[in-house]
């Protein structure tokens, strides 16, 4: 297989809305058009340079509309041009980005808006997640009955101390703080008060869980010639993939999934990384509970097995550590759930466009976005560079 | 606009489907699919793990079941993990995803899938959930009603007639008798009842659960793969407005568009698989893609004889692919739709290399 | 394989997907929907002119964001319609009606309702038809009952089509909660049958994969790393060991288990893979990876209560740490 033909692929818009609990000011459409209309102002570009429209979101019982792309085509000028549409659970954020590259690396489309939203306050996204279903048992506990007996297992396989959790719920919240479109502004967040909270799912505490919030995010990729026109400096993709595999099966390993590392494994080819900890600025990645952070920094190759947390422990994924980690204040400050992977792949983005304002990581030329979802099964990362790559 | 653009040669090179049943309450959704799997592998002698990209194609709500692509993932045989995706969408757009990523070079191979399960709910009640919710999803407007709305603008126009259209019913029927996977054949199926006038039983699509798989390779690996490979010399599809009443119900310029950008107008097709679910939309079809009277309609028997939601798109694709298989036809072209009343739409162009 | 001969000793049973989505508006749908609970319909005019009833918040042709609210006619002219002989339980009308598209008079596109008539004799193309209003109105699009076949009249006075609108309305409607229920038919499929009918004798049967040989529980079908049937039944447990687990202390909404508990990973012995359940008979905090545990039934139950310690030594984390 060769993949030397393929066209470069920029990032030259970014936009998003302010993520909240509930956005009453808007419908659906209103929601996702926010957040294109931003992505076109940043690239400068109107609805007619777009040739094509990929939009992802996670499950259509979230807002109770069947496949809404056909109702949102009109609110995303997608009228007379082609449109798909994504799904592949939590990870869909970043499929979908990925999905719209590809249009663009195979020259089948010049310049392509991608979106992923959801407006949870539509519905009750546990009351989604959890149709009950004839002869089934039911599920015995609530989101993170499903995440915390996996953090035990990490916890025991690494012997990582009990408070390292709350140290990156620290982290993210305050990381919040610098970000204008974060949902949660937890002002005068302190390590004490995130230790105080009510211990849900034990070990998982009310602090280190994700809220749930309405969202989109959008993005405009374009081709060689699209970023010569941009009049912000571009970021260009360097390497993308996408991993799955099954649900539950014997073997599988929930703590680290052995998808994440393919598909790491197969970025890092692409980008030319071969020490993601020493070569790679900035890292946006899926932490819907705290204790993810340590467990994905083992997954994606920047900790050995089993020492993860003490990268979180020492600081290292502090905003000015050496390997800063969600300096958007990631998910557990922001989780429209459909677009939560597509925020990390933004995010990503601005850090080495140098946009990312407040929470910019000074002199950041490559970043990491990571997105993952299903029973920790479906995978999907981009890096994304400050050059165009190969120059 | 000159088509400069993607440059592999991408084929179908197997299709493969599972018999169109009423019901298939004795089968999950996966115990559906697999068989299906297996047997498309088989007719290329690949194995599961040498499949360079997945992409499927279905829909939570058809079944009530969030994430039901998840569990069909499991026949898939997903391990070591694999790169793969999923559309929320007929399987027509994911096989256009999986010939985005050949054409990208990160693939020479790819498994394609779509299925869906409509027995479980009144499907007729589901689609109407696809529809604007403000304005629309509130008054319930079945897909048969808003099919028949388009088919009396078209009876208006004086572009068909009932007659017209019990005929496209009728010979879809009898076509499909030469279709084992078909749900509905011969010439035993009778016209009907208004279901909602003026459309008939026979002018709508049965309800009904089923399956498909499609193989697309690349260049010389297609050649190795398959005797006759079904080149896929130009793919594309197109949306319109959701709204009906901001639409002329009796054209598809998305179809019309979609075809222009697949090349279908540059020489005259032999055979048209069309993704008509009701004979009126075969009516807007014949016309938007300019098809006269020499063009082998259906073969298969279309829609009207097997409709499994989120796969027949995909199985138009198939079954024209399987025509160039064979040596019947050398330029087909295949349709695929999803929305109410033809609002996004697919045009592939497949061809043979004659002998 | 027929669907007939199939359908015997198949599990069915109903699943109900139902919720009130709660939906906000954004200020065009507003508008409208506040108007028509004031019995006024408004459209929307795109920079070339054309008036859209119902107003949309996007012009499809030029994708401008449309906020140029104009005031139309509530009788206007079919452009097409359908005969609905069986309407079906949530249409706007319970007896024999007709689907139309109606060109509101001062509008260039249609809305889509319901025309009370007759029969389809009384209906066509290009009839006149007025709306007729819901008697109780809560501003949403069924305010608008239905059309009926006639000219206009019924609206206080003229209406001043094509005039701007002035947002005279107090008290706009900001959303709407839309109501949807589908009643679906649900089969668990061959494997999970066999699991299920096999749980109503308190035995927990899996599927081994013929490939990889691992067992399967519950049996979904398909061995999800070979990609193919499972086949033959093994049974499992009935005793097992907890691999991993969470102390629950949040009341999960429908549940009615008291809080604290603990919700387990259990890999019953002989299976390839850990279920769920929760564990009872010991105090929560005592609970540990490497428990043995054993079952309990209720009465009627068609799954364990919970599972209780069996008293043995915990299991050596080695035994089981590929399970977790």
């Amino acid at each position: 297989m060769s993949t030397s033909g393929k066209e470069p692929v920029a990032v030259v818009g970014i936009g998003q809305t302010k993520h909240v609990a509930a956005r009453h000011d808007v419908s659906i459409a209103g929601l996702v058009r926010e957040a294109a209309a931003r992505a076109l102002a940043d690239a400068e570009l109107t609805w007619a340079d777009i040739d094509a429209v990929v939009i992802g979101k996670a499950p259509d019982f979230f807002e109770g509309v069947m496949m809404p792309e056909l109702y949102l085509a009109d609110a995303l000028g997608a009228v007379g041009k082609p449109m798909l549409r994504v799904h592949t659970a939590g990870s869909v954020g970043g499929s979908t980005a990925l999905v719209a590259s590809n249009l663009v690396a195979a020259r089948v489309h010049r310049t392509v808006l991608t979106l992923a939203f959801e407006k949870q306050s539509e519905s009750n996204a546990m009351w989604g997640l959890s149709l009950p279903v004839p002869f089934q048992q039911p599920l015995l506990a609530g989101a993170g009955g499903f995440f915390a007996p996996h953090v035990r297992a990490y916890m025991r396989r690494t012997g990582a101390p009990d408070a390292v959790g709350s140290l990156v719920a620290y982290k993210d919240r305050r990381n919040a703080l610098k970000n204008p479109y974060a949902h949660l502004h937890e002002h005068g967040i302190t390590l004490e008060k995130v230790q105080a909270s009510p211990m849900l799912w034990d070990p998982i505490r009310y602090s280190e869980t994700c809220p749930s919030s309405d969202g989109a995010c959008a993005m405009v990729l374009t081709d060689r010639a699209g970023a010569a026109r941009s009049p912000r400096p571009p970021a260009w993709l360097h390497g993308g993939a996408m991993r799955s595999e099954p649900t539950l099966f014997a073997g599988k390993d929930f703590v680290s999934p052995q998808a994440g590392k393919d598909c790491a494994a197969d970025v890092y080819r692409q980008a030319g990384i071969t020490d993601p900890r020493r070569e790679i600025d900035a890292v946006e990645m899926y932490v819907p509970f705290s204790w993810y952070e340590p467990m994905w920094l083992e997954n994606l190759g920047f900790a050995e097995e089993g020492e993860g947390w003490k990268l979180t422990e020492a600081g290292v994924t502090e905003l000015d550590g050496d390997l800063p980690v969600n300096p958007s204040g990631g998910v557990l400050s922001t989780n429209p759930i459909g677009a939560s992977g597509m925020i990390r792949f933004a995010e990503a983005a601005l850090q080495v466009r140098g946009q990312a304002g407040e929470h910019q990581i000074p002199d950041a030329r490559r970043a990491l976005g990571h997105a993952y979802g299903g029973g920790a099964q479906f995978f999907a990362m981009w890096l994304v560079g400050a050059e165009e790559p190969g120059r | 606009m000159p088509r400069t653009g993607p440059a592999r040669e991408v084929a179908v090179v197997a299709f493969a489907q599972s018999d169109h049943l009423r019901r298939t309450d004795e089968l999950s959704e996966v115990e559906m699919v697999m068989p299906v799997l297996h047997q498309v592998l088989d007719r290329t002698g690949l194995k599961a793990k040498e499949i360079g990209f997945t992409c499927s194609g279905s829909s939570d709500y058809l079944a009530g079941r969030a994430f039901s692509f998840t569990m069909t993932l499991d026949g898939v045989g997903a391990w070591p993990p694999i790169s793969e995706s999923h559309v929320e969408m007929d399987g027509a757009w994911a096989l256009y995803e999986a010939w985005v990523k050949i054409q990208t070079g990160e693939a020479d191979t790819t498994l394609v899938y779509a299925y869906g399960k409509s027995s479980p709910g009144p499907v007729r009640d589901v689609l109407t959930r696809q529809l604007d919710p403000y304005y629309l999803a509130p008054l319930w407007p079945d897909s048969v009603a808003l099919a028949a709305l388009q088919a009396q603008a078209l009876i208006d126009a004086g572009e068909t007639d009932e007659r017209a259209l019990a005929a496209i019913g009728a010979r879809s029927r009898a076509a499909a008798g030469a279709n084992p996977h078909a749900q509905l054949s011969g010439d035993a199926v009778p016209q009907g009842d208004y279901q909602v006038a003026p459309l008939r039983t026979g002018d709508c699509p049965p309800i009904g659960d089923g399956a498909a798989a499609v193989i697309l390779a690349a260049g010389d690996t297609a050649r190795r793969l398959c005797a006759r490979p079904a080149w896929i010399t130009g793919i594309d599809h197109r949306i319109e407005a959701h709204g009906l009443g901001l639409r002329d119900l009796t054209d598809s310029p998305s179809t019309r568009l979609a075809a222009e950008r697949a090349g279908v107008f540059e020489r005259p097709v032999d055979t048209a698989e069309l993704h008509a679910p009701f004979s009126s939309q075969e009516v807007v079809l014949r016309k938007a893609l300019g098809l006269g009277a020499d063009v082998l309609v259906n073969p298969s028997g279309g829609a009207l004889a097997a409709n499994p939601i989120m796969a027949a798109g995909l199985i138009r694709i198939g079954e024209a692919a399987a025509r160039i298989h064979s040596g019947a036809s050398d330029r087909a072209v295949a349709h695929a739709t999803s929305g109410p009343c033809l609002q996004q739409n697919l045009v592939a162009v497949l061809e043979g290399e004659r002998a | 394989m027929t669907a007939a001969a199939s359908s015997a000793g198949v599990l069915r049973a109903p699943l109900v997907v139902e919720f009130p989505f709660t939906r906000s508006l954004g200020p065009v749908q507003s508008a409208f929907l506040t108007g028509l609970r004031e019995r006024v319909v408004l459209g929307v005019r795109t920079s070339d002119g054309r008036v859209m009833v119902p107003p949309v918040e996007y012009d499809p042709r030029t994708a401008e964001e449309i906020r140029d609210l104009v005031e139309v006619g509530a009788t206007g002219t079919v452009t097409t319609w359908a005969w609905n002989g069986a309407p079906r339980p949530q249409q706007p009308l319970a007896t024999p009606f007709a689907w139309v598209l109606v060109k509101l008079d001062g509008a260039d596109t249609a809305i889509l309702h319901a025309l009370d008539a007759p029969g389809p004799e009384a209906v066509r193309s290009g009839m006149r038809v007025r709306v007729r209003w819901a008697g109780e109105r809560t501003g949403a699009i069924t305010d608008i009952a239905c059309f009926e076949p006639g000219e206009g009249g019924e609206e206080p006075g003229a209406p001043a089509q094509g005039a701007a609108y002035d947002g005279r309305f107090g008290d706009p409607v900001t959303g709407i909660v839309a109501e949807a229920r589908l009643d679906y038919t649900y089969s668990p499929g061959r494997a999970q049958t066999a699991y299920i009918n096999a749980l109503s004798e308190r035995k927990t049967v899996g599927e081994r994969c013929p490939s990889c040989h691992k067992v399967y529980v519950p049996p979904r079908g398909a061995c999800p790393t070979c990609g193919v049937a499972t086949t033959d039944r093994v049974e499992v447990g009935p005793a097992g060991t907890v691999t991993t687990y969470c102390i629950v202390n949040i009341k999960a909404k429908g549940l009615d288990i008291e809080v604290p508990y603990v919700y387990a990973h259990i890999a019953l012995d002989g299976a390839g893979l850990a279920l769920h359940g929760r564990i009872g008979g010991i105090p929560y905090d005592q609970v540990r990876m490497g428990l043995r545990v054993e079952p309990v039934w209720t009465e009627g139950g068609r799954y364990p209560d919970h599972y209780r310690p069996t008293g043995e030594p915990d299991a050596d984390y080695d035994a089981y740490k590929e399970l977790i």
